[in-house]
């Protein structure tokens, strides 16, 4: 009787400390609002894949402690008001354990009061500052915010030797809060603004402005802060008038397709950039070498086309939480947040995040590349 | 300073010109105010594209991408318009505005949302005039227009087609009576304004680069432009469009900016309280 | 206009089926949360109230005095940012933050209606259309007092001591809302004010010979529409805790102008069946990348070429047919 007992309990507690199959738990679902319409499509779309790409890689590794991932993804089109929805239908309805999104600083606000009444942790793909300053208890960033876009340009006009400069600035979200980071820092570094301009992300045409920056004596070089079509737009248009000036941009614009459609005016265009645009030219020393090669190698293999920076968030994002994840030990919400919070020395394409409670992104400065354009090629500039 | 403003603006205003012939093009024909009309200037651009990135050689994407946008074009108007010919103004609004969504969404799935490009048909290298450049590629634009606005001079003046579209706008029923196929006019008149619309898409996209949505705001713009001008009239047309574009461009210049968006609207309201027909239109009487 | 809606089906809409509609529509309020699982999908039925309430007026003023408006998302916009406005920058209490900016709209409306009402067709969907982005262009541009491009946050609202947060609790501030919307509209209909209105749809010429101020109607018809925008759209804000420039762009209006059309122009029931349709509908696609802009595209387009009355009239006009 005894040792049939003791058996049993033997066989219970074998029972009890082995793994749970995956087929048994339910999985864990991430959910993910982006942008895949609208103004920041070319945010959200390589952000989707990215995330596709990893979740069922990480499947088909056997899952994350012992689950299966599911994603659980939604578009707002561009429009906040409709991530406000999705987040809550994300919380209530497909009740998600993680957010990974908000393409856009935008949607990432809307989509915070909700998350915030759920204890829901979020990792945003967003760039304002505003998403980690003041510090939000369970949201964080993985993409270098606005701040330090111009911040490090900055730095570089300052050890060029360039004084004054002409801003030109998208209407978006993304322009205008990179102008006022902008605005906001150039005295520090002895630069004057001198021509403050703006263009709306669809004109065809913006040689109205930049005749501004022209014909202002003191302008010793452009910075012009958007991203996508609008930005391509504006560098043509600066070839085609002739202005010669030094040409910073944005980091919205570090994408090979950038090249593609500006051709010749992108040569000689400086911009701060996440090391991925230039993975291969890093030296082998460099942590984020490995991570970025590895990420533009997986992309390119499944989707058969180049890797942006904005999939490269994403890549980041998912593997942040994972990270915490695995530190934490469970999926429990609280668990998860409070082990993001600690994150130190994890290495993404950003850079190596290390965070804290007062610093929910977790990157520093020297992280971000100055690149410039070379012979028709990101080049790693010093 | 001030010259490089006129070129900008003619810049811009070249492109809201296509847009707003092709308004008036179909409201000339059908009295419908065609919001779609900036997804076939669209379509023309990136099947141009789309076809020229799959090796055809560039001249004959180009009127393929054309061909391919006047057949939607038609399609369009037998399945979207004519079934509503007796609908009001707001019903047909919102029937374009539908047909705008639909053709906007198949492009993004067929085609992708990135942006696409052309080769400028005679190079970029910029005319340099006295301090200011403009691109040679806008001048086509212009040329285009310009070829445009007489051949429909010519085609509603003085083919029979061309004044059986007019008569068919004026009175269905009167033009049905003297034999004209009303059917084939309407249908006609929507694909020539989408083979208008898609060159001029062709003929934008070294400049600006197409995406699936590059529709939307040109659409918008150039009914604005073809309002200005008063709808239905070509010279309307080309004047509304120049006018909005240097408006646009002398905004940016010397007030700002940011708010050179909003003229076109602002313009739009003033001319439409001041002189309803726009400045080129022809007060309409209605009967009681 | 005249052919679309004859006046025969406006005298029959706003008649009898009167208390019957409402006693539906109060038990349909009542009953509903026992059905709805959970927060989200209070929230799916919040959005459907504020876009019925607002199509309401809008109808008053497409429906029945024929008058387009392309740009009502203006209205809305406003609505929203200067209750947000004064509510988080001036701390003035939410009520009598709504009310006053309320009170601006419809003077803002009155000012603007008496130069765009002489127009007509698409004239006038041009000019509204044109006041709408004008409006969405100021509050993305003044930075400084709406937030910019990037929005805003908006603050709780308060009815005196009393805070009003969570999904269920606005679930019935919206619901009642919408409740008086109806009443409020179904009694203007069926007043000699009605009746000129509707005199007015039919032919805007005849009816000021017979001595209907044409003028002062429309312009009232488009101050109280605007009014309804404003008030839904200051609550809206309140409760969503966060608005941003969208909210008054071009895509809005349409959406609005879209569910009068589809729901049924000059019927009240087919903008509440409307906003009913147009809130879920995005609910089913969501989720079928690249499909969801085409099929919406397709069931707007669908549904006004085979019922061009609208569901709501068509649906009537079914059920008169089959009762004879």
């Amino acid at each position: 009787m005894r040792r049939s007992f003791f058996s049993v309990l033997v066989a219970g507690l074998a029972a009890l400390a082995s793994p749970v199959r995956a087929a048994d738990a339910p999985p864990v679902k991430i959910g993910a609002v982006l942008s895949l319409t609208g103004g920041a499509a070319t945010l959200g779309d390589p952000a989707l894949k990215t995330l596709q790409l990893y979740v069922d890689k990480l499947n088909g590794q056997g899952g994350l402690l012992g689950r299966k991932l599911e994603l659980v993804a939604y578009d707002d089109g561009t429009e906040p008001a409709k991530a406000n929805g999705f987040a809550k239908r994300l919380i209530d309805d497909d009740k998600v354990d993680v957010f990974i999104g908000g393409s856009t600083t935008g949607s990432t606000m809307a989509m915070w009061p909700a998350a915030e009444k759920a204890d829901m942790p979020f990792i945003s793909l967003g760039g304002g500052l505003v998403i980690v300053d003041p510090v939000k208890k369970g949201l964080f960033k993985v993409s270098h915010n606005d701040r330090m876009i111009a911040e490090k340009a900055l730095m570089d006009m300052q050890k060029r030797g360039i004084k004054a400069i002409g801003l030109i600035s998208e209407t978006s979200g993304y322009g205008q809060s990179g102008r006022k980071e902008t605005l906001a820092l150039a005295p520090k570094y002895g630069v004057e603004v001198v021509v403050d301009e703006t263009y709306a992300s669809k004109d065809t045409d913006v040689t109205a402005q930049l005749t501004k920056v022209k014909a202002n004596p003191k302008a010793e070089a452009i910075f012009v802060f958007g991203f996508g079509q609008g930005a391509m737009i504006v560098t043509k248009n600066i070839a085609q008038i002739g202005l010669k000036l030094p040409h910073y941009e944005a980091t919205g614009s570090a994408s090979e397709d950038y090249i593609k459609l500006t051709g010749a005016a992108s040569e000689g265009v400086r911009l701060p950039s996440p090391a991925m645009l230039v993975a291969t030219q890093l030296p082998d020393a460099d942590p984020q070498k490995k991570v970025s090669v590895e990420y533009t190698t997986d992309f390119a293999e499944r989707y058969k086309s180049d890797a942006s920076t904005f999939g490269a968030y994403a890549r980041d994002a998912f593997f942040l939480w994972v990270d915490a994840v695995k530190r934490a030990g469970s999926f429990d919400k609280e668990k998860v947040r409070d082990a993001l919070e600690h994150t130190k020395g994890l290495v993404g394409t950003c850079g190596v995040i290390n965070m804290s409670p007062q610093d929910h992104l977790g990157l520093d400065i020297s992280a971000f590349k100055m690149v410039e354009v070379k012979n028709g090629a990101w080049t790693l500039s010093q | 300073m001030l010259l490089q403003f006129v070129f900008s603006g003619c810049t811009l205003g070249a492109a809201y010109i296509l847009a707003a012939l092709g308004f008036s093009m179909i409201y000339n024909a059908s009295g419908v105010i065609n919001l779609a009309q900036g997804e076939f200037i669209m379509i023309g651009g990136m099947s141009a594209a789309a076809l020229s990135a799959l090796g055809i050689a560039l001249p004959m994407a180009i009127v393929a991408g054309v061909v391919i946008a006047a057949l939607i074009g038609a399609a369009v108007e037998r399945l979207a318009i004519a079934p509503t010919r007796k609908a009001d103004t707001t019903s047909i609004i919102i029937i374009t505005i539908s047909v705008s969504m639909v053709l906007r969404g198949l492009t993004e799935i067929i085609l992708g949302k990135e942006n696409h490009s052309l080769p400028p048909f005679s190079g970029d290298q910029p005319i340099d005039f006295q301090g200011a450049s403009i691109l040679p590629q806008s001048l086509w634009v212009f040329a285009l227009s310009a070829i445009i606005v007489v051949a429909l001079a010519f085609f509603f003046g003085k083919t029979r087609f061309g004044k059986s579209m007019l008569a068919t706008s004026h009175n269905r029923l009167a033009a049905q009576l003297v034999g004209v196929d009303v059917r084939k006019v309407m249908m006609s008149s929507f694909a020539l304004s989408a083979a208008i619309g898609a060159v001029g898409g062709v003929a934008l996209a070294p400049i600006t680069t197409v995406a699936y949505d590059t529709g939307v705001m040109l659409g918008l713009k150039g009914f604005v432009a073809a309002t200005l001008g008063g709808l239905g009239s070509g010279l309307g047309a080309v004047f509304g469009g120049l006018f909005l574009g240097l408006c646009e461009a002398f905004t940016a210049g010397y007030i700002s900016s940011s708010y050179k968006d909003a003229v076109p609207f602002v313009l739009v309201f003033l001319v439409l309280t001041l002189r309803p027909q726009g400045i080129f239109g022809v007060k309409s009487a209605d009967r009681v | 206009m005249s052919q679309l809606v004859s006046s025969t089906d406006i005298r029959e809409w706003s008649g009898a089926p009167r208390m019957k509609g409402l006693t539906a529509l109060g038990a349909v309020i009542l009953l509903l949360p026992l059905v709805l699982p959970n927060a989200f999908y209070y929230d799916v039925v919040i959005r459907i109230a504020v876009n019925a309430i607002i199509a309401i007026g809008l109808n008053l003023l497409i429906g029945y005095t024929g008058q387009i408006s392309l740009g009502h998302a203006g209205f809305l916009g406003i609505g929203a940012y200067g209750s947000a406005i004064l509510t988080s920058r001036y701390g003035i209490s939410s009520l009598p933050a709504l009310c006053v900016t309320a009170a601006a709209v419809a003077l803002l409306a009155w000012i603007v209606a008496r130069p765009i009402l002489r127009l007509k067709g698409h004239s006038l969907a041009m000019a509204t259309l044109g006041l709408g982005i004008i409006v969405s262009i100021v509050l993305t541009n003044e930075a400084q007092l709406t937030g910019g491009p990037d929005g805003l946050s908006v603050d709780g609202f308060a009815i005196g001591r009393v805070a009003i947060s969570g999904e269920k609790n606005w679930y019935w501030i919206f619901s009642a809302v919408l409740f008086l919307s109806v009443v409020l509209a179904q009694n203007l209909i069926d007043s000699p004010a009605g009746r000129a209105i509707q005199a007015l749809h039919g032919s805007e010429i005849a009816a000021s010979v017979v001595g209907v101020d044409v003028k002062s109607y429309k312009t009232s018809i488009f101050v109280l529409s605007a009014v309804f925008t404003s008030i839904v759209g200051s609550l809206y804000g309140h409760y969503s805790g966060f608005i941003n420039p969208g909210v008054a762009n071009f895509a809005t209006s349409v959406e609005l102008v879209t569910i009068v059309v589809v729901g049924g122009m000059a019927s009240i029931w087919g903008s509440v069946i409307g906003a009913v349709l147009l809130g879920v509908l995005p609910q089913l696609l969501a989720g079928h990348e690249g499909w969801d802009t085409v099929i919406f595209g397709l069931v707007l387009g669908l549904s006004i070429i085979f019922m061009p009355r609208g569901i709501v009239p068509t649906l009537q006009g079914w059920f008169r047919e089959r009762a004879r």
